[in-house]
């Protein structure tokens, strides 16, 4: 049994294992046995990155097995230096998950820790897939569980939150599924992801296909205007949703891009180049004017998490190495920062049950400890240098810069933008004096809450200072990536 | 006179009466006897049919009036064991409405028979046969609680309109008699195939025909006793109706339609994709609107035959066959993947029933999760597979039969692909609706629970989940089989 199957099937067999065995009367024993479920999976992606050849190209750790016989579907797995990055930070995101509900979570927890384990092995089936329809299949698979967990532990309009989400991202999956269909046909019976990489497609053809995949992931990365499930999804979901969506799950979309949208219509990719650019400026600038008016801290973090996908796309869409790689290095380095960012505000919620900016003020004061890794996260959102935020922006930045003075012009207001609106956030939350009874009555962070931000600490200051494992690794891939886009298909 | 080829019918036939008469002589209250006599005769039967599966050469028996071929085997055997599911669920419920009786049991029988008659005729007239023998059955069962006003005027319904419609098919075979001088399927599509038959009466007869497979399937716009059949029925007499029917009305068609008038494809291709449109649709805005557990179900019936209908009409493109077994095995697996949902969500709604209090209502399903999160669970596998999500069943026989519109690569396909996903997309609504009722709402006070003495049953239930699921994961066996069962009757 290869290594990418262990690191999908642990999870989800142990997910279901909780869910099956798992009693109100047990949760103290649901919540080891899901601790060691995720660092078992997580421990099981690390050979991936040791074992990485750095100088291939290809896909490595490869599993084909025939799957459905009637249109030649294969579980095809595999990781190139684009997606094992992705592996490991969907494992260890779990982990963090898994220690942030221990106490906050306390009716049905074995379906909780159920549910976010069995989405941790599909996310990471997802980024692993080589087989069109085994993609789709993990894809889809993974709105199921977080729909369940907004739904169940969110806040007052998680209904609505959790419908809205489901139904926005659906949406856009079905005309990918036609898409997909459409490439089974063309390429005489085949799902093979690297072989539609190779096919050759007229234009009109392409682009039917590219606003396909369009339409799928740029309402999962999200991209302006089909974002506004994701303001909603992120408050409205418990903390460990609100994590796992920003961390991951958006980055299912991104990774979609690079993966079917670029390969696989490059003419059309670049031939509607000017359109991703066009949306993900939008994205950077207005998204972050939305920013800096929200009342609501979660909403906040949630455009910022918009806004900085926005870079991520800009990236990809500048089709240069210090593009594609500096897109792929925000993506993590988000996932790390925006995942902590959600935990922060996890953090006061738990205390003071109030995600409102206006319920807080002076928490240095009563929290310095806790205040203390708030800003710094809050800095590696602005995109502080020695932060893994500044390291993905750079390198877009500049290569948005030598693909168009004016367009990296654009896109470096960010740093002003994520600059305003979060250190304002942290101003008005954690600085000045202690505003009201509540923010005087709080008590710092334990171990666990100390362990969870530590660890995510250690990443993003590990990522910002020695950037260059996660870069050289990706190298192999987005030059020949860049290389086959460059090459026209008709 | 070929015996071997019947057997499975000559069996069902004989226990149907012997049963008819044991069951004069049972006391038990509980019916025992006849409950397990009737279990062991369809176990019996689905082995028959199981073992003819495979045989190399389509046989025909009784004149070439019958034809004994994989499809027919394969619809009978999966009819059979969705009637054995059925009355396994049905038992504990029946009993507690008076209707545990040994009529209820005989006339399944007697229903499945029909079905099985229906799904391997190779005459016109056999068809009819099978088909007013299930349907007489099916409507004396749905007035099987004599003493329900709302069970009755649903048998009504049934009785009449069902009557019509049968009406309709009849006279339309009478008019295809008329053009091709034959009443033999074979004979039939050999004059249509040679240009002998008058053409406008061929149409003529077509178009009755047509609404009359229309009718048994519950399809758009013949579409209206769906609604009030399935919640007026028993629920029982509801699975009863929505399960094997639906294979036996894809049986007639495959045999009326394809094996027959396949000359005549273009024409009821267009009529199908009407029917399948409208089928979508109705089905699926009408859903949303229900309050009525049952009810939305029908209409969720509609719809998924609406999507079923697609597949039928990517057979003949532009004039060649070469999709034809790619598109009616799709069609199939699609109509099997259903039936065992379907089989599964009124099981669940018929456990959940008890003495004086139906779960009709979809809020009765409210804060299920934390009343019993198994049957929760089971019931979200199938809301979700009705919806086509993955990993579930359901996915997969959607994803056959976008397959087979999008390889005919005719742009009205592929339009019809695209429209039946965006609708799709609105029928995922109110399947996510009974999801959030039973995860994220609380229990109301005189919340149904399972009961405890349906121990047998509810392990049925959750096999029943698991299989959905598991096809979900592993589907490839049952594609095949599917495949290779169409594929080996068309050949013939």
């Amino acid at each position: 049994m290869g290594l990418l199957s262990v690191a999908i099937w642990l999870p989800i067999l142990s997910g279901a294992v909780l869910l099956a065995i798992g009693r109100d009367e047990n949760a103290h024993a649901v919540r080891w046995l899901a601790l060691v479920a995720a660092v078992a999976s997580f421990l099981v992606t690390l050979p991936l990155v040791t074992g990485f050849d750095l100088a291939s190209a290809a896909m490595q750790f490869q599993e084909n097995l025939p799957w459905i016989e009637r249109f030649k579907v294969n579980y095809h797995l595999g990781v190139d230096g684009i997606s094992v990055w992705f592996v490991l930070l969907t494992a260890f995101i779990t982990i963090i998950v898994v220690i942030s509900a221990w106490e906050v979570i306390t009716e049905r927890v074995h379906q909780y820790m159920g549910a976010f384990l069995i989405l941790s092995g599909l996310m990471v089936g997802v980024f692993c897939a080589l087989d069109g329809l085994l993609f789709y299949v993990f894809f889809e698979a993974t709105l199921i569980p977080m729909y369940i967990i907004i739904g169940m532990w969110g806040g007052p309009r998680r209904v609505y939150a959790a419908f809205k989400f489901f139904l926005y991202t659906l949406l856009g999956s079905l005309l990918m599924l036609v898409a997909l269909l459409y490439l089974y046909y063309k390429s005489g019976g085949s799902f093979e992801i690297l072989d539609w990489h190779k096919l050759p497609l007229p234009l009109s053809a392409q682009s039917l296909l590219f606003f396909a995949f369009f339409a799928a992931f740029s309402v999962k990365v999200p991209m302006w205007p089909v974002h506004t499930w994701l303001p909603d999804a992120h408050v409205e979901a418990p903390t460990g949703g609100s994590v796992v969506l920003a961390a991951i799950m958006l980055k299912l979309g991104a990774y979609g891009f690079l993966r079917f949208s670029l390969p696989i219509a490059p003419d059309a990719s670049r031939h509607w180049d000017w359109l991703i650019i066009a949306l993900s400026l939008i994205a950077v600038l207005y998204i972050g004017l939305v920013a800096l008016v929200q009342q609501d801290m979660k909403k906040l973090v949630a455009y910022s998490s918009i806004a900085h996908m926005g870079f991520v796309t800009l990236g990809f869409f500048i089709f240069s190495e210090l593009g594609i790689s500096g897109g792929i290095v925000q993506m993590i380095s988000h996932g790390f920062i925006s995942g902590a960012m959600f935990l922060c505000i996890g953090v006061l919620y738990d205390r003071v049950h109030s995600r409102e900016i206006a319920s807080y003020g002076g928490v240095v004061n009563t929290m310095p400890t806790f205040t203390a890794f708030a800003v710094f996260f809050a800095m590696a959102n602005c995109g502080l240098p020695g932060t893994s935020g500044f390291v993905g922006e750079w390198m877009v930045i500049l290569g948005t810069v030598k693909f168009n003075f004016w367009l990296g012009l654009l896109a470096a207001t960010t740093l002003v933008f994520g600059a305003a609106y979060t250190l304002w956030m942290v101003k008005r939350v954690y600085f000045g004096d202690v505003a009201n009874a509540e923010v005087k009555a709080l008590a710092d962070i334990n171990s666990r809450e100390f362990t969870m931000l530590a660890l995510l600490a250690g990443a993003v200051l590990w990522m910002g200072v020695y950037p260059k494992p996660f870069t050289d690794v990706m190298h192999r891939s987005v030059t020949q990536l860049i290389q086959h886009v460059g090459q026209s298909k008709l | 006179m070929n015996w071997a080829a019947v057997t499975p019918e000559i069996v069902l036939l004989t226990m149907a009466c012997v049963i008819a008469l044991v069951d004069l002589f049972v006391t038990d209250e509980q019916r025992r006897p006849t409950f397990w006599l009737t279990q062991a005769s369809l176990a019996v039967v689905a082995l028959l049919h199981l073992a003819r599966l495979n045989s190399a050469e389509s046989v025909y028996a009784m004149q070439s009036m019958l034809v004994s071929d994989p499809l027919g085997h394969l619809l009978a055997f999966f009819a059979t064991v969705a009637v054995m599911i059925t009355i396994a669920y049905a038992r504990s419920y029946i009993g507690a409405r008076e209707m545990l009786k040994g009529e209820f049991f005989t006339l399944s029988l007697f229903s499945l028979l029909g079905v099985c008659v229906m799904v391997s005729a190779n005459n016109f007239l056999v068809v009819y046969l099978g088909l007013e023998l299930m349907s007489l059955s099916l409507y004396a069962l749905t007035a099987l609680r004599r003493d329900h006003g709302t069970s009755t005027e649903a048998a009504m319904k049934y009785f009449v309109l069902g009557a019509l419609a049968s009406g309709f098919l009849l006279y339309g075979l009478s008019m295809m008699y008329g053009a091709t001088g034959s009443l033999d399927i074979p004979r039939v599509f050999e004059v249509i195939g040679k240009g002998q038959a008058n053409q406008s009466v061929l149409i003529f007869g077509l178009v009755f025909v047509v609404a009359g497979l229309a009718f048994k399937f519950g399809a758009a716009p013949f579409h209206m006793w769906v609604p009030d059949v399935y919640h007026g029925a028993p629920t029982a007499v509801t699975l009863l109706i929505a399960g094997a029917p639906k294979l036996a009305a894809f049986g007639m068609t495959m045999r009326l339609l394809v094996e027959g008038m396949l000359g005549l494809a273009t024409d009821w291709q267009q009529m199908l994709s009407v029917l399948a449109v409208l089928s979508l649709l109705i089905g699926n805005l009408a859903a949303i609107a229900q309050t009525n557990l049952k009810r939305m179900l029908a209409y969720s019936a509609i719809a998924q035959i609406g999507f079923m209908l697609l597949a039928l009409t990517a057979g003949v493109v532009s004039g060649n066959t070469l999709s034809a077994g790619n598109a009616y095995s799709s069609a199939l697996f699609y109509m099997a993947v259903y039936v065992l949902t379907t089989l599964g969500t009124f099981g669940l709604v018929m456990l959940l029933a008890r003495q004086g209090f139906e779960c009709d209502e979809i809020s009765d399903l409210a804060g299920l999760n934390q009343r019993s999160p198994w049957m929760a669970g089971v019931m979200a596998v199938f809301m979700f597979s009705l919806a086509g999500i993955p990993p579930t069943a359901g996915f997969y026989a959607k994803l056959s039969v976008l397959q087979a519109l999008i390889t005919t690569n005719h742009p009205l396909h592929l339009w019809l692909a695209v429209f039946a996903v965006l609708i799709s997309l609105i029928g995922a609504f109110y399947y996510l609706r009974v999801v959030k009722l039973m995860y994220f709402d609380e229990p109301t006070a005189d919340a149904a629970a399972p009961s405890e003495e349906g121990g047998g049953a509810n392990a049925l239930l959750a096999a029943n989940g698991a299989a959905v699921l598991l096809l979900g994961i592993l589907p490839g066996g049952l594609m095949t089989l599917c495949s290779t069962a169409i594929l080996r009757a068309l050949a013939t």
